[in-house]
């Protein structure tokens, strides 16, 4: 029986790919490719909009189908690279150790090495709910844990270097730093009212039985390039939906909105901007790659960057499908309190950032 | 030899059970697969990260979704 490989290349090519020496040809290739794509695509789309279809680049529906060609492809791109070394580099951390470097620790401490911790560990949403139940059940204080539930998604990679590349390292650190505040911030403030008496009884009576597996221990660099990969496929899968959703958006903004009618409602001049984009925030599914395209469109009308950020946050960290996830472990009181907590240091943020940034 | 794949049902998890039955028809064995949903007895393997693997209630993978041929490794040294 031959070895199932997951791909169809020629059997010359897959055994040079299975070589040390032919993956790092491989990946420089890629490399190489992924950087002629990126820099060609913007001149590409101005060619085939503006001079082949002869689109006005200064008319609605010009300027509008060029941001949604331009955005979709540089999206991808930037995505594919983001994800893939990301995952390699998180192949290294794995949720086993970060649950031994928060046990014990006490509240303060605990959630700020759990916010930093929940950066760097590779972790899916769909696990929440056993790593809730993992951390609880190995003595992390809850508030330390829904510290590191809340950093997880909210600073992700996806967020972090999609910002970089559009506005710069300084709004991008700025909101790794903000993310951090807001999950330090209401982690503490959860952990200090007392919710124990709101998390699922189920939670304290597990007992953990058998031995731990570390999740990435002992896996060679061919396999976590081979993860970065299938991370890649897997998430872009997921959220191709969301991201054209996205871009379409941000396309009829950029190109239909008249330029005062964002300004109006969350604009710098009015008090409760950052409010109003907090509240349209909240209910919103979607993640970092497909809130992104929205922000840049609505960052070109005039919308200030703390506004903004306030948006993506709410956008990303609290979601319908997120709480009802984690009703399975928390009861409804915890769910809205959570929801509350969260959502005032979102705006805080927000606010302090239009001071910050004006 | 019983074999149960731990996961609330993402993809990963559904990945996982056809790399495994792929496995254990590559190896031949006499095995059972069987699912587990529910979210107390898969924190009660010590699993904080889905999808994983338990096999005769010892747990061998957590947390990634390995080839078919990691599979039957995974499988090989318990078999008979």
């Amino acid at each position: 029986m031959s070895v199932v490989t997951g791909t169809h290349l020629p059997r010359a090519v897959v055994e040079r790919l299975h070589t040390t020496g032919g993956r790092w040809t491989a990946l420089g290739a890629a490399a190489v490719v992924w950087v002629l794509a990126y820099r060609v695509n913007g001149p590409l789309w101005d060619a085939a909009v503006y001079d082949l279809a002869g689109l006005d680049p200064g008319g609605r529906v010009g300027s509008g189908v060029h941001f949604f060609l331009e955005d979709t492809v540089k999206i991808t791109l930037l995505l594919v690279g983001i994800i893939f070394v990301v995952t390699v580099l998180r192949s290294f951390m794995s949720i086993e150790r970060t649950r031994a470097l928060l046990g014990g620790r006490r509240q303060g401490v605990g959630n700020v090495m759990a916010a930093g911790l929940g950066v760097v560990t590779p972790f899916c949403s769909c696990s929440a709910v056993p790593a809730f139940i993992g951390f609880v059940a190995a003595g992390v204080p809850i508030g330390v844990t829904l510290s590191f539930l809340i950093a997880s998604p909210l600073v992700n990679e996806i967020a972090v270097g999609l910002l970089a590349t559009m506005f710069g390292w300084r709004i991008a650190a700025l909101y790794i730093g903000a993310g951090m505040v807001v999950a330090i911030g209401a982690g503490w403030t959860l952990g200090r009212l007392g919710v124990a008496r709101w998390v699922e009884p189920f939670v304290f009576e597990t007992r953990l039985g058998g031995q731990v597996i570390d999740s990435t221990a002992g896996l060679t660099f061919a396999d976590r390039l081979q993860m970065g990969r299938e991370e890649v496929v897997s998430i872009l899968r997921t959220i191709w939906p969301y991201l054209l959703v996205g871009i379409g958006l941000g396309a009829v903004i950029h190109g239909w909105a008249p330029q005062d009618f964002f300004t109006r409602y969350a604009g710098a001049s009015n008090p409760f901007g950052v409010l109003v984009a907090v509240l349209v925030g909240i209910p919103l599914y979607s993640n970092a790659a497909g809130v992104m395209p929205l922000v840049q469109a609505l960052h070109d009308k005039g919308l200030p960057m703390g506004t903004l950020l306030a948006f993506m946050m709410a956008v990303v960290a609290l979601s319908l499908p997120e709480m009802i996830l984690l009703r399975r472990v928390l009861k409804p009181p915890l769910i809205a309190v959570y929801v509350a907590v969260v959502g005032t240091a979102i705006v805080a943020v927000g606010y302090l950032f239009n001071v910050l940034l004006a | 030899m019983l074999i149960k794949v731990l996961g609330p049902g993402c993809a990963n998890c559904v990945n996982l059970e056809k790399a495994t039955r792929a496995a254990v028809a590559e190896l031949g064995l006499e095995a059972t697969v069987e699912k587990v949903t529910d979210y107390p007895t898969i924190a009660g393997y010590g699993v904080m990260s889905t999808p994983a693997l338990v096999v005769d209630e010892r747990l061998v993978l957590s947390g990634r979704v390995p080839t078919v041929a990691q599979v039957r490794e995974l499988l090989a040294p318990t078999g008979s």
